[in-house]
């Protein structure tokens, strides 16, 4: 007996601290401040990405805490789900008394009581007594107050109210989190870690084309609650979505098939998209029936209660055809590569392999000086005039196709390249631009390959085999020799250039710099420096003068119009040192197909949380705008007396009384009270 | 006869109340009537270009002016004003844009960049009017902040309806409303707070607090003065695929609502945390009347942030196929209504009240500063326009 009565107070207590309001307080504050986390540590990242941000021992414990998927985590829904529990025991407890609340008119309220309200006053009507009762409900009624009228000993009690939809506000309210929370994890990542865990499927991980997928790589097509990507190039179909699960996919199976017509990007002059749709052709499994539409950001399409969205794009597998300039010692003219994106190729028996990343037919970039060198606008063209003023400073250019590839050593180092198709345009001069890192977050180097007259690479590659091509260098030292016809002068400048030569090949600039460190006096640094970037130069230009021989072309005299194509090819060549690939793509011709990543969705908790919107946006407004009163009029023999409570005190209060005071006073003729 | 009242008599403000609607008289009409003549004007001129979500959009604020001047009645001259110079902007344009550099009254005065120009000149006059008036005992400077005030929300409104404007100027395909970047929402947020706080200035009878809430003010201008100078952020630009959504037109507005709303909550939260110290109490209004200002401020700020959040769901189902994604913007919204709703709960708490609600209104600034702002330069995501 005693043992339950305990237990059942045990009970109590609980239940009272679970749905007391400084509960609900904390667990608000303590859902605040995980969800601060959240957004502090970029989520969903790939594990190395921590590793590098935190170091072993940090990424260690903050993966024990789950802090990389913080929403997903058991503590964070132990949270959510306390919230429920929280407000659900306390819309239960408050159900029954504020249902009687609400219903009752306390018509039973004695005068003692009401004497007691801090809102009252005492009027004298001068109304016959048998026409005070009708006078006074009138008002009320027209006041927009609910009354009942209560006969008693001793006078007649109007015990009026209005705003009782206040505390419907709460039940809304309160109801509408409990639904939204229920919803949520109807949609969130609950169902799908259930299935895994209850259905033994197990994410597929690796390259696997989607015919070679095990059943425990693929869902249920009856799963009522995934989010998943669909990849569909143009002119092909596909009827799966691939949910990213962890490091690898599961194959989530549909009931149609997406067929991709064509996808659009359209941009506005800015370079900027404003317009991406995919044409695709829905066809149902069951009936066959087909639907084309158009999917657009901002404009979903739904099928079975599953729901496209446009959301992204890719390449399809272009074909790019490229031309192969050579950039290893060993000469080799320039030979044809194609490939679609996407593709492997191996280089003959080098070890090296190109994988063709990405293709962007249009690139609009910002070509002018950095910022910091006086882009910043004048303060009267920010301050007057129109918001439509172009572009200050800024010099907005489409530079045309860019094609990404990563080059792969025979030791597996892969770097990526960035190379414009077309020639861009600096100070005057025209460039074939090709950028390179070895890292996929690191500065990208340009190499800037200057163009010859006919626009052509053709001129600076020849240059570069002189330089680095050892039958082609000791041509091109002899050349160099050719000026003098002293022997020894010959011979020490045979010595120079091939020692320049040999340094420059081992790493450009950099070797020379050290070797005059190394080998010439302090105070005459400089002086080298200068007569071996000479010596450089002039090398540049019999080896320039070189290739216009063997192309046919008439030699030049050195002057100031070709000096700068000297100095370009001169700066190309150190920046060649770092380009670390031994060939340069050259692209030729594309033909574009591109790719449309749609989403498709089903969220089966959707019309929860929408209802639950619904409902708080009400029940909020109810509770904050809806302000409960009750009005008490009591008359009595000769006296009305007037009180009046509210929910909660307000500032508005006393004059809201006041008001009716007066209206009271005025019908039932009772003198003004102030 | 005596009213037995306990509480100290409070500045009466004017009754506008329940019964208001037995109180509409000659000028109420004559002022939904001119709302309904524009609105009729306005769909003769460009109903053929509306789609059904327009229409909607169109129709509901027929009704919600009509409501904002019954209720509110300096909003009327207000809104005649706004929609003069508005219009008067539209006509010397005469569609062409270069008319921005030639014609006088376009240069100096209602050009978007002009009147927001305008608009900031005017707000930091307003706070020093406040503050003089404050110091100098002289409610005539108080006055002279209240006009400065309405002057400034004038023409930041003007501003952003002639800006509007413009961007059709700069293609049909580009014009929207200004409220897509970094740089029109925060004059929009400058005028939505304005306009609050004059509403309540008003409401409680009292200039004092315009010394607290109009530095806040000032502070987005000085950043709106900073922005556009160095990022050059007052161009049109053009919206992206995922704004290009009807959503965006209530979303914005709604929010800024919200966050106008807890600005001048936080603001009077420092004057209740002056007063309940003793510092200047003699000279603010009561503790009491701050709380209560406090708390609508509040409740209107919660009420339409709400709002404001559940119209990004809907729209972040439709652009990104998911309502919610634990976005860090998102994140921040619900990290700012929970904060909010905890306010809400503690005021009904014991022991909680007076000082500590005053500082979680203080504190609450930060946190939605940080959700208006500190998100789009420190955090990443989908929500990111208008970058820093």
């Amino acid at each position: 007996m005693r043992q339950s009565a305990k237990r059942a107070s045990f009970l109590d207590d609980l239940i009272e601290l679970l749905s007391s309001m400084r509960f609900a307080i904390s667990l608000l504050t303590l859902l605040a401040i995980a969800s601060i986390i959240g957004t502090v540590i970029e989520q969903n990242l790939p594990p190395n990405a921590y590793l590098n941000q935190f170091g072993q021992f940090w990424e260690q414990v903050f993966s024990r805490l789950s802090l990389y998927t913080v929403y997903n985590a058991g503590w964070f829904v132990a949270i959510l789900a306390f919230l429920v529990l929280s407000t659900t025991l306390c819309v239960i407890r408050q159900f029954t008394p504020m249902l009687r609340d609400i219903r009752s008119f306390r018509e039973q309220a004695r005068e003692a009581s009401l004497r007691g309200f801090s809102h009252r006053a005492s009027l004298a009507p001068a109304l016959p007594p048998e026409e005070q009762c009708a006078a006074a409900s009138a008002y009320l009624k027209r006041a927009g107050f609910r009354f009942r009228v209560n006969e008693r000993e001793g006078g007649t009690l109007i015990a009026a109210k209005q705003g009782g939809l206040g505390r419907v506000g709460y039940f809304l309210a309160h109801g509408a989190i409990v639904l939204i929370c229920l919803g949520g994890l109807l949609d969130g990542n609950l169902p799908l870690s259930m299935q895994i865990s209850l259905s033994g499927k197990k994410p597929v991980s690796g390259n696997m084309s989607i015919g070679d997928i095990p059943p425990s790589g693929r869902l249920a097509a009856g799963n009522w609650s995934f989010r998943g990507n669909i990849y569909i190039p143009e002119g092909q179909a596909a009827n799966n979505a691939i949910l990213n699960v962890d490091d690898g996919v599961l194959l989530q199976p549909l009931p149609f098939r997406v067929e991709l017509k064509r996808f659009n990007i359209e941009y506005y002059e800015t370079g900027m998209p404003k317009r991406y749709a995919s044409d695709v052709v829905v066809t149902d499994n069951e009936t066959g029936e087909a639907f084309e539409r158009t999917l657009e950001v901002n404009k979903p399409f739904e099928h079975r209660g599953i729901t496209l969205y446009q959301a992204g794009y890719d390449d399809g597998g272009s074909v790019l055809r490229f031309t192969a300039h050579g950039m290893t010692s060993a000469a080799h003219p320039p030979f044809p590569i194609s490939g679609e994106v996407g593709a492997q190729i191996p280089l003959g028996k080098t070890g090296h392999s190109i994988e063709i990343t990405g293709f962007r037919p249009f690139n609009v970039e910002d070509v002018s000086p950095p910022p910091g060198s006086g882009t910043n606008s004048q303060p009267e063209t920010a301050m007057l005039g129109s918001g439509a003023r172009a572009a200050n400073g800024k010099n907005l250019r489409n530079l045309g196709p860019l094609y990404t590839y990563r080059l792969r050593d025979p030791a597996g180092q892969a770097r990526e390249y960035n190379n414009y198709m077309q020639p861009v345009q600096i100070s005057g001069h025209w460039y074939q631009i090709s950028g390179v890192r070895s890292t996929p977050a690191g500065e990208i180097s340009w190499l800037r390959i200057p163009l010859d007259e006919d626009n052509s690479v053709n001129t600076w590659f020849a240059i570069h085999q002189s330089f680095f091509d050892p039958a082609r260098q000791a041509e091109l030292v002899k050349r160099f020799t050719s000026s003098t016809a002293d022997k020894d002068e010959k011979a020490s400048l045979k010595t120079i250039a091939d020692h320049l030569l040999g340094l420059f090949a081992q790493g450009g600039m950099a070797p020379i710099n050290k070797f005059i460190e190394t080998s010439v006096p302090k105070d005459k640094h400089e002086e080298a420096g200068e007569a071996f970037i000479q010596v450089l130069q002039r090398l540049i230009w019999d080896a320039w003068m070189m290739a216009r021989e063997s192309a046919g072309k008439a030699a030049m005299e050195p002057d100031e119009t070709n000096a700068p194509f000297v100095r370009d090819a001169f700066f190309a060549l150190t920046a060649s040192q770092r380009y670390g690939a031994p060939l340069y793509l050259k692209l030729d011709s594309f033909e574009q197909r591109q790719a449309t990543i749609l989403q498709a969705t089903r969220s089966p908790g959707k019309p929860l949380v929408y209802l639950g919107s619904l409902l708080l946006t009400l029940g909020v407004f109810a509770m904050l705008y809806i302000r409960e009163r009750r009005l008490f009029v009591l008359l009595k023999q000769g006296e009305a007396l007037v009180a009046m409570s509210s929910g909660r005190k307000s500032v508005g209060l006393e004059e809201i009384f006041a008001r009716h005071r007066e209206g009271l006073a005025a019908v039932l003729g009772a003198p003004h009270t102030t | 006869m005596e009213a037995a009242t306990s509480s100290p008599p409070l500045p009466q403000p004017p009754a506008v109340h329940a019964s208001r609607f037995r109180q509409i008289r000659a000028t109420d009409w004559l002022f939904a009537i001119a709302v309904i003549a524009g609105a009729g004007f306005a769909w003769s001129r460009y109903g053929h270009s509306m789609d059904g979500y327009d229409i909607a959009i169109f129709l509901f604020h027929v009704p919600l002016l009509i409501a904002l001047g019954w209720a509110w009645r300096p909003f009327r001259p207000f809104a005649a004003v706004v929609a003069a110079l508005a219009l008067a902007g539209f006509w010397l344009y005469q569609g062409d844009l270069t008319r921005a550099d030639q014609v006088f009254f376009l240069k100096y005065l209602l050009s978007s960049q002009t009147a927001i120009s305008w608009m900031s000149a005017l707000f930091f006059t307003a706070t020093g009017a406040y503050w003089l008036g404050f110091i100098a005992r002289a409610s005539f400077a108080e006055r002279t902040g209240n006009a400065m005030t309405w002057c400034a929300a004038v023409m930041g409104t003007a501003g952003l309806f002639v800006r509007w404007y413009e961007s059709y100027l700069v293609g049909p395909d580009i014009g929207h409303i200004p409220i897509s970047n970094l740089y029109e929402v925060f004059v929009f947020f400058s005028l939505i707070t304005a306009l609050l706080y004059l509403f309540y200035e008003r409401r409680y009878n009292t200039r004092k607090l315009g010394i607290f809430v109009m530095p806040v003010i000032s502070a987005a201008v000085i950043f709106l003065l900073w922005y556009s100078f160095t990022r050059n952020a007052y161009q049109i630009q053009p919206l992206v695929p995922a704004l290009q959504s009807y959503w965006m037109k209530i979303h914005v507005p709604a929010n800024f609502i919200g966050y106008g709303g807890f600005s001048i909550a936080a603001m009077v939260g420092v004057a209740y945390l002056l007063v309940s110290r003793g510092i200047l109490a003699a000279r603010l209004p009561k503790a009491e009347v701050l709380e209560d200002v406090m708390y609508r401020a509040i409740a209107i700020g919660f009420a339409f942030f709400t709002i404001a959040t559940i119209l990004g769901a809907l729209w972040a189902a439709e652009a990104w196929g998911s309502y919610w994604s634990w976005d860090p913007k998102e994140t921040w919204a619900l990290i700012v209504w929970i904060n909010y709703a905890v306010w809400l709960h503690m005021r009904l708490t014991r022991n909680l009240r007076g000082n500590m609600l005053a500082w979680w209104a203080v504190v609450g600034l930060f946190v939605t500063t940080f959700a208006f702002v500190g998100v789009n330069m420190f955090l990443s995501g989908l929500h990111s326009y208008g970058s820093l």
